[in-house]
Formats: C-alpha cells, sequence, structure tokens
C-alpha cells in the first residue's frame, strides 16, 4: 500500500490541531488531518460551543422569569430541555461544519479514522474503508485531546454516572442529579440543568467551588447558586457511587445522598493512550505530553498541543499552541505562549473570567499590592440590564503598577476579561489602563472603576 | 548585484556605540562574507567585525578612531559597477551622532587616523536628510563650525540639529538600532521599572515586537553592566612618597560594568552555596597522560570540569535555568561562561554548545577564548549567552570560593586548587589530590537538593574521568 506523504500530518482536529493545521497550510505546507470523531473536536462538538448553546437557553429561561421584573406579563411557559439541546447540537453541526469549509479553503486533507504514530514520521490512519498511511516530510502535530476522568471505582455508563459527553447528548433531563467537581464544566451544567428545574447538588473536593478562581470570586458564586437553589458542598470526599434509591447513592464523608444521576465533573486527563506515544519513547509527565516552548515533544519532529500537552486544558490555549507549533515547523521563530496570560471563563450565570494571579497568588510573591474591586450594582448599565451581581476585581503591583491580575464575576464577565489580557500582554500598568476611557454607560466601566480604586481614586462608589 | 551595507554592530545587549580601532580592509578592496572587516572597541571588549557580504569594500563611511552609534551605516559592500550612491545618501538620515574618536583620551592618534575618512564624509550628508526633526532639514553648511573641528563634518543631522544647541551628543538615540525617531520603544511596566532601577532605556535592546523594550529587557538590563562613557582607568594623581593618603582611581569602563553587575546580581538574586570536594588523583593522572600523547591538545584540570559540568548539566535542565520573572526558561544546550581574569577586571566569554564537544575540543577552544579575552579580540557572539558558567581561581592556591551568579544564568561553580592533601583511606591515611567545589544557586530557580545532586553528579564524573572521554 502506498503512503501518501505531506510536510505536516496533524493528529486530532481539535482547535489545536485545526488551527495549527490552517497555520501550516497558511506558511504553504502541505498538510493532511486525521479525526476520529467529527472535525472540530471536543470543543467544538461535545464541549465549549454545544454547552454554551445550553447555557444561552438557561439564560432565555431566566429572563422569560424575570419578565415580570421589567413589566411583562407571561401566563405560562413551556421551556423544553430536549428542544434545547436539539438547537444546541444544531450549533455543534454548523460549526463542525465550519472547520471543514476552512479545510476545504486551505486544501487541507482529512483523514477520518483513528490516527497513531508507527514511526515519528508516519501515521497510519484505521478507518471505516481500512487503513491508510500517511508520511510526514517535515513534522506530526499530535492534537488528540483530553477525556473526562472519573473516581476511583466509578464507572461512567452514560446513564445514570454521566460525564459532559453525555449531559451534552441526553435530550432528557434527570429530576435530581448530583454534580461532583465544582470547576467550569460542573458549575455550568449545574446552571443549565438548575434552570430547567433540575434538583442540582453541587458537590467539591476542596473548601470551595471554582477552586481556580480568586477566593472572593468563589464566595460570590457560592452566594449566586445557592440563591438559585443549587445545594453547594464544599470540601466533601466521594467514597462511594453506586445504584440505589432514585438512581444513584452517593457516599461521602459528609453523609449520604440520593439523586436519579451523577454528573462526573471531576476534571479531565489526557488521551494519549493508542497514539503510538509509547514505542516512540515520547516523554510523558504527570500523564501529559512533555512539550518544549515550541511545542516538540522529546522526539524530535514529533509536536505535541492542546490538552494532551498539559494545563491549562482551554480551547484558547490549544489554539495559540497550534499556531505556535505550525510556525517552528515552517521555520519561523514564533514567540511561544505566554502560559501566564490565558484568559480562563465559566459561562454560569453570573459569569466568571479571570487572567494572570489571584489575590492569594499574588501575595505569595511576597510583593506590596494594590487590590481595587468594584461591584455591577454601582455600575449604570448593569443595574440597566437588571443584571447586578458581581465585581470586577483588579491586583496590582503597588510599587510599578503592573497587572497581575484581573477577575470579574458578573454580565458578560467572559467579554469584559479581554481588556486585561490587552493590558497585561502590553505591559500597561494600572496607570495606561486608567487613562484610557471607557464609554458610558458600559459594563465595562466597572473594569474602569476597580482600575481605579486599585489606585484609591474611584469615583462611583 | 547585491549592495551590503556595514552598520555598526550591536556586540552586546548595552551596546549604544562602537569606536573603529582600525579597518582591516581598504576601500577599494575585495571582500568574501565572513572576512574580518575591522575592529571595533566597546565597553567591555575589542571586537572583530565581520563582513555579511561578499563584494568590494566600496565606502568606509567612518574611519577609523571614530564613534559610530548601533545601527548606523560605516561602508558599503558591493560590485565594482553597483550604484551605491542612494545607500550612502541615505546613511545621513539613520547614523546620528559619529562622534570623534579625538574626544576619548585613550588614543591619541584617533584624530590624525580619522582625518583621510573625514575628508569624504560630507558628501555622504545628503542635502535634504530624511528626518522629522526640523532643526535636522538645515543643510550641512548652515552649522557653525564646532569646538572639535570634526563634529563639524558629522555625518549625522540631527547630530547637527543638537550641535547647535549644545556640543552634547544627542541624547535620543534610540534603543532599536537602525530607526531614524528619537522615541524609545518601551512598554509602560518597562518605564516604570526602568524608573526605579536606574536603568536607562536607551542603553537596552528591546526583545518584544518590533524591537519594543518590556519587562525582562529591563530586569535583564537592571543586572549588566551599561555603556556609558566613563573614563579610562587612570590616576588621577600620582602617589609620592610624601604625597596624599589615598588616590581615587577613575574607573575603567569594566570595572565600572563589574561595579554595577554585581550588586545588581547578589542583591535580587537569592544566592544559596553548596560546596562539595572532588578526589582528583583518576582525573590528574588521567590528565598526565592525555598530555603526554604526541599530538594532542594540552588539556587543564579546567577543561576536564568544563567537560563534566556541561555532561551533568544535560541531566540537570533545572541548573541549566534562567529566571525569568514568572516563569524558569530551562536550557536544551549548554553555552559555558568561563572566567578570564584580566588586569584590570574580569571577563567571561562563552564557550558555545559545550555540552557537544570533546575534551580536546573544549581544551583548544577554551585556550583560544582565554587568550583571546585577554588581548581583548572576542566576537561579539563569544561575550553574551552563558546558561552557566565557571570561575576557577585554583591557579591562586585557594582552598575554595563562592562566586556571583552572572544573571540571568541559574547557577555559577567556583573551582578551588588541586590540593594535595592527608585521605583516610582502606588502609590508614594516605595523600590524595582534592578539589573543592561550590555551586552558587539563585534560589527562584532551583533549590538546595538540585544543586548538590548537580555537584555530585559532577564529582562522579571527575572521579571517574573516564566517562569524560566517551
Amino acid at each position: 500500500m502506498a503512503s501518501q506523504k505531506f510536510d505536516v500530518v496533524v493528529v486530532g482536529t481539535g482547535p489545536g490541531g485545526y488551527v495549527s493545521a490552517i497555520r501550516a497550510a497558511q506558511l504553504g505546507l502541505s498538510v493532511a488531518t486525521v479525526e476520529d470523531d467529527r472535525p472540530g473536536g471536543v470543543c467544538l462538538n461535545w464541549g465549549c460551543i454545544p454547552t454554551k448553546a445550553l447555557l444561552r437557553n438557561a439564560e432565555v429561561v431566566h429572563l422569560f422569569e424575570k419578565a415580570a421584573d421589567f413589566g411583562i406579563t407571561i401566563d405560562k411557559f413551556q421551556a423544553d430541555y430536549a428542544a434545547a439541546v436539539k438547537r444546541s447540537r444544531g450549533v455543534a453541526d454548523r460549526m463542525a461544519k465550519g472547520v471543514e469549509f476552512l479545510f476545504r479553503k486551505n486544501k487541507i486533507t482529512l483523514f477520518p479514522g483513528t490516527g497513531s504514530l508507527k514511526s515519528k514520521n508516519v501515521v497510519e490512519v484505521a478507518g471505516k474503508d481500512g487503513a491508510q498511511t500517511l508520511e510526514a516530510g517535515r513534522a506530526v502535530i499530535l492534537g488528540t485531546g483530553s477525556e473526562p476522568k472519573s473516581l476511583p471505582g466509578v464507572t461512567i455508563d452514560e446513564k445514570t454516572v454521566i460525564s459532559s459527553n453525555g449531559a451534552v447528548r441526553n435530550e432528557a433531563k434527570p429530576k435530581s442529579i448530583v454534580v461532583i467537581g465544582a470547576g467550569a464544566v460542573g458549575v455550568e451544567f449545574a446552571d443549565v440543568y438548575r434552570s430547567y428545574g433540575v434538583e442540582v447538588t453541587l458537590l467539591e473536593a476542596l473548601p470551595r467551588i471554582v477552586p481556580i478562581e480568586d477566593e472572593e470570586v468563589s464566595t460570590q458564586l457560592t452566594r449566586s447558586l445557592s440563591r438559585r437553589g443549587i445545594a453547594i458542598k464544599t470540601g466533601v470526599k466521594v467514597s462511594a457511587v453506586k445504584p440505589g434509591g432514585a438512581g444513584v447513592l452517593i457516599e461521602t464523608d459528609g453523609g449520604k445522598l440520593e439523586a436519579e444521576q451523577v454528573l462526573m465533573a471531576v476534571g479531565r486527563g489526557a488521551r494519549t493512550k493508542g497514539v503510538g506515544l509509547e514505542a516512540l519513547g515520547v516523554t510523558l509527565e504527570r500523564g501529559f505530553v512533555k512539550v518544549s516552548p515550541t511545542m516538540e515533544t522529546s522526539v524530535k519532529g514529533v509536536y505535541a498541543i492542546g490538552d494532551m500537552a498539559g494545563a491549562p486544558l482551554l480551547a484558547h490555549k490549544a489554539m495559540a499552541e497550534g499556531v505556535v507549533a505550525a510556525e517552528a515547523i515552517a521555520g519561523k521563530n514564533p514567540r511561544p505562549v505566554d502560559y501566564g496570560n490565558v484568559p480562563s471563563c465559566t459561562y454560569c450565570r453570573p459569569q466568571i473570567a479571570s487572567i494572570g494571579l489571584t489575590e492569594a497568588k499574588a501575595k505569595e510573591g511576597g510583593r506590596e499590592l494594590a487590590v481595587g474591586k468594584f461591584p455591577f450594582t454601582a455600575n449604570g448599565k448593569a443595574v440597566a440590564l437588571g443584571e447586578t451581581e458581581g465585581f470586577v476585581k483588579v491586583i496590582a503591583d503597588k510599587k510599578t503598577g503592573e497587572l497581575l491580575g484581573a477577575h470579574i464575576i458578573g454580565p458578560e464577565a467572559t467579554e469584559m476579561i479581554h481588556e486585561f489580557a490587552v493590558g497585561r500582554t502590553l505591559e500597561a500598568t494600572l496607570e495606561e489602563m486608567m487613562h484610557t476611557i471607557h464609554a458610558h454607560p458600559t459594563l465595562s466601566e466597572a473594569a474602569l472603576e476597580a482600575t481605579l480604586a486599585a489606585l484609591g481614586q474611584a469615583i462611583h462608589i | 548585484m547585491a549592495v551590503t551595507k556595514v552598520v555598526m554592530p550591536k556586540l552586546s545587549e548595552q551596546m549604544e556605540s562602537g569606536k573603529i580601532i582600525k579597518w582591516l580592509k581598504k576601500e577599494g578592496e575585495r571582500v568574501q562574507s565572513g572576512d574580518i572587516l575591522a575592529e571595533v572597541e566597546t565597553d567591555k571588549a575589542d571586537v572583530e567585525m565581520e563582513a555579511f557580504g561578499s563584494g568590494v569594500l566600496r565606502k568606509i563611511l567612518v574611519a577609523a578612531g571614530n564613534k559610530a552609534p548601533v545601527g548606523s551605516l560605516i561602508g558599503v559592500i558591493a560590485e565594482e559597477n553597483d550604484d551605491i550612491n542612494s545607500v550612502v545618501a541615505q546613511a545621513g538620515a539613520p547614523a546620528p551622532a559619529a562622534e570623534s574618536g579625538a574626544a576619548a583620551p585613550r588614543d591619541g592618534k584617533a584624530a590624525g587616523d580619522a582625518k583621510p575618512g573625514m575628508a569624504d564624509r560630507p558628501a555622504a550628508v545628503p542635502p535634504q536628510p530624511k528626518s522629522e526633526d526640523p532643526a535636522a532639514r538645515k543643510p550641512a553648511s548652515s552649522m557653525a563650525p564646532s569646538p572639535v573641528g570634526q563634529r563639524a563634518v558629522a555625518s549625522s543631522p540631527r547630530e547637527m540639529g543638537g550641535a547647535e544647541m549644545s556640543p552634547q551628543p544627542p541624547q535620543g538615540v534610540p534603543s532599536t538600532g537602525g530607526g531614524g525617531g528619537a522615541r524609545v520603544k518601551a512598554s509602560p511596566l518597562a518605564r516604570k521599572i526602568a524608573a526605579q532601577s536606574g536603568v536607562d532605556l536607551k542603553l537596552i535592546h528591546g526583545s518584544g515586537p518590533g524591537g519594543r523594550i518590556v519587562r525582562r529587557d529591563v530586569e535583564a538590563a537592571a543586572t549588566a553592566p551599561a555603556a556609558s562613557a566613563a573614563p579610562a582607568l587612570r590616576p588621577v594623581a600620582q602617589p609620592a612618597a610624601s604625597g596624599p593618603e589615598f588616590e581615587d582611581l577613575a574607573l575603567s569602563p569594566m570595572r565600572a560594568a563589574i561595579a554595577r553587575r554585581m550588586p545588581l546580581s547578589k542583591a535580587p538574586v537569592p544566592h544559596f552555596y553548596v560546596t562539595s570536594e572532588v578526589a582528583m588523583d583518576r582525573a590528574w593522572e588521567l590528565r598526565e597522560e592525555l598530555n603526554g600523547l604526541e599530538g594532542q591538545p594540552k588539556i587543564s584540570v579546567n577543561d576536564f570540569i568544563i567537560r563534566a559540568c556541561a555532561l551533568t548539566l544535560l541531566n540537570h535542565p533545572g541548573v541549566n535555568a534562567s529566571f525569568q520573572g514568572e516563569s524558569i526558561r530551562v536550557f536544551h544546550r549548554v553555552h559555558m561562561g568561563i572566567a578570564v581574569a584580566l588586569e584590570e577586571g574580569l571577563i567571561t566569554p562563552v564557550l558555545r554548545d559545550v555540552h557537544a564537544k570533546s575534551l580536546a575540543q573544549i581544551a583548544v577552544e577554551a585556550r583560544d577564548l582565554a587568550e583571546r579575552a585577554r588581548q581583548r579580540k572576542l566576537r561579539a557572539q563569544e561575550l553574551s549567552g552563558a546558561t552557566f558558567s565557571i570561575s576557577n581561581l585554583g591557579m591562586f592556591d585557594v582552598r575554595d570560593f563562592s562566586a556571583i551568579i552572572n544573571p540571568p544564568e541559574g547557577a555559577i561553580l567556583a573551582v578551588g586548587s588541586v590540593r594535595r592533601v592527608p585521605v583516610v583511606t582502606d588502609e590508614g591515611l594516605g595523600v590524595g589530590r582534592r578539589m573543592a567545589l561550590t555551586i552558587s544557586c539563585d534560589h527562584r530557580v532551583m533549590d538546595g537538593a538540585m544543586g548538590a545532586r548537580f555537584l555530585q553528579d559532577v564529582k562522579k564524573l571527575l572521579e571517574e574521568p573516564l566517562r569524560l572521554l566517551v
């Protein structure tokens, strides 16, 4: 069987893989991609995008519920969960087709099937119509992503014990669900289910929900979610999950729980099995592939990007890595990804977005801090919208004004974080942020006010 | 055919301008890419400047003895029939401040040497220089003769514009090289840190997009010497028997650089030290045996240590690392800084990719580097980029000492003498050769155990020195 030769072979077409493929093609390289699911990976098909569609539904339901606040009377409305999932699938389909279009546009060949390395420059694709062999003249980029983890001894059957994979597909909603893990995934599904009337219990082993965020953000979110009727238990270790009661019994060190379903949201692990890494001797580190600043693995000519290459497991980090890998392969001298400047976003209501250091982390550095906080209750636009939960918090170095971190919880937080991202990239200090005129009325004025507060000059509070 | 512009190279991170000591090629002479065109003096060393193109050295724009800012055009290489007028004409705009070497007290013959070149230079000044500075638009002839005759014919219109107001060189020389604007491109944070740490942004090379100076550049510069034109080492007063009780010596540029750099290492870099003693008996024997072989380069104890460190660093990337503010940069290659004592200070030339070099290669190259360091004949790339350094005071009969880290490197190894000392053996008391190694480590990069493990492996290699040969 003859092998087909390309400059670059990309295994996995998630946000890391497809972006690296397009960038490599833009730089004049011939590119093959290999995908065992649909183009777009988890992000487009089963993760970021479809969940955002579901969360939008949750938000619409919320708006209907509070229509009376706006003087709009709705006698009775029906929120059909199956329709929400169908809509979400439609959104995902459309985005996946978009990736296929981009591949065609950039003359990238897609090989459906499971790709694995036979040698450092040969990828075998096991597809429906047999195997094919792809030879990479320059490099192989691996972006096989990650998959949901479970707790020891707990099997995810996607029926009673589901992962995000099942949650995003299931058209039937449970009457009650226990979400194990209060990171971004857990919190977002808790939001969706609760908006559709499901009885939700959110369990977290660490002392607070969204534990990677600033502590004040966790406190605010706990308050917001509790108010919406989500039961939150933190510092709880789950010892067993087994069938029983209404569906599943969850044993914890804080007592037993019972629900129709359990959503396992305890994190994701790299997909490194079956890719041929072991035979090649690619070095792993704590379960992830070890890479250089240009994303090259311990084996020359083999690159790894995205979730499999380590934390943070975020699509936009994968995309940035994909660009770096493609440019390095094309002989450019790309700027390595700045892992200290990757925004983190959670799309629950109120939304959470952050960049840089939390206040606790910044304190660990031993420097004197200037911290400013501004609540949305004092922001005109937020009041007009009727969405006043949350705040913007800015953490800076007191001496230099360096923006060490920004944390937003509130309406459109995920859109607002980027002024801090740009500021940090340009090495702006509090003063430049302060001198940047923010349009009135906008939610972003809260960012300006938080900056002013850090300088001790907030106007509107 | 290709016209190659010869510009004043940036020979060190801090270099702002360089002085041409002499041209080794004459106008009209044929040069090959890689030929040494001229010798250039910087604050730290005299450096040979290579040609980056082949052809005929058609024009020398800055004569020997004269200074030129980094990035300014100092010569043109082209074929005989190439038209170089436009290139030469452009030289006026971006080439500021060709300050006469006569101003520097160190080189008395500079003024004489400079003359032939000077005659050509006015031709290089375009009548309408491309400059946004209105003062610079004035034709050169309107300039009043300045106190130093040569300055009147300086090739930079900006310099002349400035000279109207003041005889000082212009302050706005761009740091990024080549640009004609007076603006220094720097991030706001870089500006603040520079102001707080007393770093002159004009002397820094920016590593951000488009040569923008960013935080890490300032932080690096805060721990590096400035290219300030300090006067030469020269006694201000001659001490006599009945003379004053003390004298103040002006700092040589090198001493000034060391004086500036070292506290900026010692204060912000939390040093810790780990010392280990190495049995050098076998290495000593092996060295004597190797040096007895005919046709082999002479190998020093230091060469053994360089080789042992290079190999060990590959296995201890955490030690071959640099603190970068919010990250630690781990190097995959070993560039070894080798401290060389000079009469007026010290310099640390860099042996590149030393992990890939044999003992013999190290011996030859290290000796060559040290010799050229003493003659101040190092090339630009040999002066920076070390990932780890070694300082050996063994020749001064010291037992052990600790060295100051040369930022941004993460560690430095201080090597004492190989001493014959009583040692306890299985049979009782014997005599052995022992050498103390003390590693100074940046605690922000590594911890004590890392430094200790590294030393342990270096020690192992030196005590089983045949490993250094394979």
